[in-house]
Order: structure tokens, then C-alpha cells, then sequence
């Protein structure tokens, strides 16, 4: 597709009442007669494979990895600095939405114990995934360790005393409660994924009731302090009791919730509102960086608002992530042409397989900074391993493609398993 | 290009891109070593009791190791440059500093401090060993908040240092959640904070001093510290000034 062509049909007069017929026409199947819904499930997912799930968990991704970077100035272009909320909204966000939409459709067709164990059989392999990663973690620390002395750090280098009880902190890494900086999202991945089987149960019954249950757990947690034990000390950096309400509000949203509330999320006055306070996050983020700006947010205000608590996924948070969300799907609807652009291609193919191109996301963050310790961080280095870094997540993606092709497993194949890659990719 | 780049951020920044240190050899972005709180009980004891007795609490990185490593580092370079700064003020320096203590370890010893020493200033230096051991951010930010009270209510100022700029160590330590915390802190009890990251890390930036370099030798840690106390007495010297153009009562 050319640029003009795309271009014209972007900004075409066609584009905003097409999109809003689509919106409501795209259902996503949440029939209480199970025989109903499975009659409709298959030609749905087929036709209707949304391509912006894929799309916005690619995006969610790359900056994933550049955010990963230490002191990389193209991580200066990633969403974190600009408002409260970042990728890893994003990313779980439409991580409970795929889940949803992939295990609730197992779960009407072959009942709770098999999608159960399908949800299970993920977080397994995310386990593995997660270790896996640990390893290399332990390799990379471990070489600095030995290679890097300067008596101006004689305190960091107590980051490597683990190094020394290799029997303690490989059973704390096995139990998920020891984990190194950046490695924390898996874990969490993980326990979201184990707690999901009734969560969707519930949801396919009563969703609103579902989501007011994850709501009050959300707000208990906040209450009480409940979180999981981390090693040496402290708790989780994503506590999975505060997350958890975004995971389940993307399985909600994926199981009709958005459905239902579209047309409040369409409204003016809503569209409103949340470009004023993406606006508002903007003009406090600047003050954080500038200093010298910090005096301009009222001190009663920076009270109120401070801090912004990301490990228990602090409300402001929350209402930026939605309010981009509710400008995103207002300005991207499912039938938005630049979906099928090959420009943006290469971040579907990511998105649509997420938990491999995590991996090597993080991977990777590790080894760009290793690069820039080893070899220069000098501007122009830190822009190539950032374009390095992308362009070998893009590689890997569509090799992983190719892969599931040879193997019968493509997106859109009716051929086994059938549901895998649907909406989204994987869950 | 990196050093260009960092100026025009700097620029950008509305900084107007000047660099402020005693020594050229301290350059770093105006704003990182601003003094933007009055200090009123130092303020009151040099000027009325011609004294100031101050003392540094901290962990490992507040020492440099190795013979000579204590007179190197910042605790007592800032006693000499201050004795400079302020003639006519008898300065006292006292270091209590531990490696590998983390902020509510340190905070467990200020009732003693303020008995023992009778500081009017104590620079608190912490953040690393809470970040290296993942200690609870919010719990963090507590102590430091209980730390700081307790110590104003002893009758002392309060200077927060934060953690150093370690870029070989920057992925494998997570420091932003808590030094955010001891900012957010210092805004809300207006005491200084001495931005060691930040400083440090424009220094980095700016190729003042390369800290990626592995050596055993303490030559460059010893020009850093020596900064650090430059930039300790320009804090201390602006919270004096600022506290007598205010008049500001001590509460």
C-alpha cells in the first residue's frame, strides 16, 4: 500500500462513521447459550482478528526494551516520560484482554478443567521463559563482577554478594521472590495467569460482578498493604493484587465491557476530560524533569498526587492509561487503514508474539547496556543498539511466524490448535 | 557529541546551559547544585553562636577506602572547605558512617547523634544499600520522612544526599523508585537534597569524569568527593544566605 493511498484513507470522510459502525458491529461473543456462541466464535475470529491488540503490545513492547536500557536518550521518546502511566499498562492491559478473548472461548467449547489447563500450561511455559532469562541475568552480572573494580564503588558492588550463595538465591529466583531489576513482569504474568481460571469463570456469568470483586481486592490491597514477600527484603515490584485490576478490566472489556460502555468512551465529554488530564500528567511529568518548574504544582496538589505509586498501580495511573485508551480507540478504530500498512507491520508481527519478543526484549536491554559499557555510549550508539535492538525483536518475530506457518499454526489457520494466535496473538 | 548533546539539553532545559562549581573542574548543569532551602538553624549558629558542628551520616559510599581514602572523601574535604568558607565560624565535622547500612539503620542512631554530637546540620546519605537490598520504597520514604522530623525536632538542619551514578552497575540496581522517594521528601519537608545521581551522571554526560573506567587507584574518586564537598558547602552557604534574606522563624 502507498503512502498517499494510506494517507487519503486515513484523513477520508469515510474514516469516523465508518469506524463507529464497526465498533459496535465488532462483538466479541458473550452469549449465555454456549452452543450460540461457539456458532459464532470461529467466522468472528477469522474476519474480525483485531489488528490494534496486536499493534499497541508491539508498541508496548519496543518501549518495553528501550525503557530497559539505562541512560539510553531515545528511551526520552517512550510514553513513561510524558505522563503517569507506561508500557507496562499497556501491555497488561491487552495481555488480559487476549487471554479473555483466547481462554474464554476454550472455556464456553470445552468447559473449565480444559481451559484451565490450558492457562496453566502458559504460565508454565512463562515460568520457563522467566529462568530462562535468569540465567543470562546471572551470566551478565556475573562477569562484571569480576571484571569491573573502582574504590569509588565499593558499596554498589554489594549488588554481587549474591553471587556468593548460590544456593540461597537460586531457590529464591526458583520461588519467583528473588528478582533481579527489570525481571519483575513475568513474575507477575505468571500470577495473574494462575488466578485467572475463576476470575473468567466469573466473568462469563456475571461480569460486572467479576470486575466489582477485582475492584475490591484492588482496594483492599490498598487498604491492608497486602503484597507478595520479595528476597532479600521488601515486596514485588508489580504487586499482583493491585494489577490484577487491569488485567481483569482488559478481560472484561474483551468479554463485552467494551461493548457496553462505548458509548460513554465515544462521548464528547469523555473524550474531553481525558485529553485534560493526559494534558494535566504531561505539565506535571515536565516539572519532574525541569526543576525549576517544580515550585508551579501547588504543594497541596503534590500532597495529594505524590507519590504515584507504580508497584500498587497508583489511580492516577489508572485513569491516564484509560484516558489514552479512550483516545486511541477513538482515533484508531478496529477498520483504520494504517492497520494494514506495511510501516506498521513489523510491530504487529511483534505484538503477535508477545511473550518471545518479551524475552528478548529484555535480553537485549541487558545487552545494550553491556554494549555501551564494553564499546561507547556515546549519542550515536545508544541510537544504533536502540535501532539494532528493534530491528533483531522485528527479525525474530517474523521468524517465529514463519515458524508457526511451516507448522500449520498461522494466524487466520483454521488448522490446529485453532484459537492460539487469535485476537491478539497469544494471551 | 555526546558532551554537545547534553548542553543543549541543558538548553533546552531552560537552564541556559551555565555550569556552576567553585572549580571548572566540577562543572555540571546550574540547576543540579542550586540552593533552594533555607538552612535556619545553621543560619542562627554561625551567626549568633559563631559555631556549626555538623555531622555526616552515612554508608560506604560516604568513605573512600584505602590509605588516605578518609581525608579524601567528602565528609572531610567539606570540613576544610568550609573552614575556608567561613572564617571567623569554628566548623566541627563528625563522621558516622557504615558501610552497607541502610536508611532505617541510620535513622535508628539519631537520637544518640543529636545527644552525643549536637549537630545543627546532619547530612544524611543514604538510598544505596536500601536500593541494592530492594527495600520497600514506600517504607523508604517513611523513614527518611521520620528521619528528617526526628532530627528537626533534635534541633538540627538536614541536608539528603542521594545515591552515586554508577553506570556499570545502572542494570542491575534499581535507584530511580528511591531516589524519587528522597526527593519527594526534601520538597515536602524543604530540606536540601545534594542530587549525587544526577550530578554525577551529568557529569558522565558531560565527560567531566569518566566513570565507567575500572582502576584501582582512588585519583579521579578523590576529585569527585572533592566536588561533592564544593557543591555539600554551596548548599550550606545558600541556605544560610537565603535564610537571612528571608528572616524566616524557625518553627
Amino acid at each position: 500500500m502507498g503512502r498517499e493511498l494510506s494517507r487519503r484513507r486515513l484523513w477520508g470522510p469515510t474514516r469516523a462513521g465508518f469506524g463507529r459502525k464497526m465498533l459496535y458491529d465488532r462483538r466479541i461473543p458473550v452469549s449465555p447459550e454456549p452452543v450460540a456462541a461457539a456458532a459464532v466464535v470461529p467466522r468472528a475470529a477469522s474476519s474480525q482478528r483485531d489488528l490494534r491488540l496486536d499493534l499497541f503490545r508491539g508498541l508496548a513492547l519496543w518501549l518495553i526494551f528501550l525503557d530497559h536500557i539505562p541512560s539510553n536518550i531515545v528511551s526520552w521518546g517512550t510514553i513513561r516520560n510524558y505522563g503517569f502511566s507506561d508500557a507496562a499498562e499497556i501491555f497488561i492491559f491487552i495481555s488480559g484482554y487476549t487471554a479473555a478473548f483466547v481462554y474464554g472461548r476454550a472455556m464456553r467449547e470445552r468447559g473449565f478443567i480444559i481451559a484451565s489447563a490450558r492457562i496453566l500450561k502458559r504460565a508454565w511455559q512463562i515460568y520457563v521463559a522467566h529462568m530462562f532469562l535468569f540465567v543470562i541475568y546471572m551470566a551478565e552480572i556475573a562477569y562484571v563482577s569480576s571484571s569491573f573494580e573502582n574504590p569509588l564503588y565499593h558499596e554498589e558492588m554489594g549488588i554481587f554478594d549474591f553471587l556468593k550463595q548460590p544456593d540461597v538465591t537460586l531457590i529464591q529466583a526458583l520461588l519467583l521472590k528473588f528478582k533481579p531489576v527489570n525481571m519483575d513482569v513475568l513474575p507477575l504474568y505468571i500470577v495473574l495467569l494462575l488466578g485467572f481460571p475463576p476470575a473468567l469463570w466469573l466473568l462469563q456469568r456475571q461480569a460486572t460482578v467479576a470486575l466489582a470483586a477485582s475492584a475490591a481486592l484492588y482496594a483492599l490491597t490498598w487498604h491492608f498493604g497486602w503484597n507478595l514477600p520479595a528476597y532479600p527484603t521488601g515486596s514485588w515490584w508489580f504487586n499482583p493484587f493491585a494489577w490484577q485490576l487491569l488485567f481483569v478490566l482488559g478481560a472484561w472489556c474483551a468479554l463485552g465491557g467494551a461493548g457496553r460502555i462505548g458509548r460513554f468512551t465515544r462521548s464528547p465529554v469523555v473524550l474531553a476530560l481525558a485529553a485534560a488530564y493526559l494534558v494535566f500528567a504531561f505539565a506535571v511529568v515536565m516539572t519532574w524533569y525541569f526543576p525549576p518548574l517544580a515550585p508551579l504544582v501547588p504543594k497541596w496538589l503534590g500532597d495529594v498526587m505524590y507519590p504515584i505509586d507504580k508497584i500498587n498501580l497508583d489511580v492516577l495511573r489508572i485513569i491516564h492509561f484509560l484516558a489514552l485508551a479512550a483516545i486511541t480507540v477513538r482515533f484508531v478504530p478496529l477498520d483504520w487503514p494504517g492497520l494494514q500498512s506495511r510501516w506498521l507491520r513489523p510491530a504487529i508481527l511483534c505484538g503477535q508474539h508477545s511473550l518471545e519478543i518479551f524475552c528478548l526484549g529484555i535480553f537485549l536491554s541487558f545487552a545494550g547496556h553491556f554494549v555501551f559499557n564494553e564499546i561507547s555510549d556515546a549519542v550515536f550508539m545508544q541510537v544504533l543498539v536502540s535501532a539494532v535492538g528493534i530491528a533483531i525483536m522485528v527479525a525474530a518475530a517474523a521468524l517465529i511466524a514463519w515458524y508457526k506457518s511451516i507448522e500449520g499454526r498461522s494466524p487466520g489457520s483454521r488448522s490446529k490448535p485453532p484459537d492460539a494466535d487469535l485476537a491478539g496473538g497469544e494471551a | 557529541m555526546r558532551r554537545w548533546t547534553a548542553a543543549a539539553l541543558a538548553v533546552l532545559g531552560g537552564m541556559g546551559g551555565t555550569l556552576a562549581a567553585e572549580s571548572p573542574d566540577c562543572a555540571v548543569s546550574a540547576h543540579l547544585a542550586a540552593a533552594e532551602y533555607p538552612l535556619p538553624r545553621v543560619a542562627a549558629a554561625v551567626d549568633q553562636a559563631k559555631r556549626l558542628d555538623i555531622t555526616v551520616v552515612g554508608a560506604g559510599s560516604s568513605t573512600l577506602a584505602g590509605p588516605g581514602g578518609v581525608d579524601l572523601a567528602y565528609p572531610a574535604r567539606l570540613e576544610v572547605i568550609l573552614g575556608e568558607r567561613l572564617p571567623g565560624v569554628k566548623t566541627k565535622l563528625i563522621t558516622n558512617v557504615k558501610p552497607r547500612r541502610t536508611a532505617a539503620d541510620m535513622a535508628e542512631g539519631f537520637e544518640k547523634i543529636l545527644m552525643e554530637d549536637k549537630p545543627v546540620l546532619v547530612i544524611w546519605q543514604s538510598g544505596t544499600v536500601d536500593a541494592i537490598t530492594g527495600a520497600d520504597p514506600e517504607d523508604f520514604r517513611a523513614t527518611l520522612d521520620d528521619g528528617v522530623e526526628t532530627l528537626h525536632a533534635g534541633g538540627a538542619d538536614v541536608i539528603l544526599m542521594n545515591m552515586q551514578y554508577s553506570p556499570r552497575t545502572e542494570s542491575m540496581i534499581a535507584i530511580q523508585a528511591y531516589a524519587d522517594n528522597m526527593r519527594l521528601v526534601s520538597q515536602q519537608r524543604e530540606v536540601p537534597l545534594l542530587d549525587r545521581f544526577a550530578i554525577m551522571r551529568n557529569w558522565n554526560e558531560l565527560g567531566t569524569f569518566d566513570l565507567n573506567a575500572a582502576t584501582k587507584k582512588l585519583e579521579t574518586a578523590a576529585r569527585i568527593h572533592d566536588c561533592l564537598a564544593q557543591f555539600l558547602a554551596n548548599l550550606i552557604h545558600g541556605g544560610i544566605k537565603l535564610q537571612r534574606e528571608q528572616l524566616r522563624p524557625i518553627q
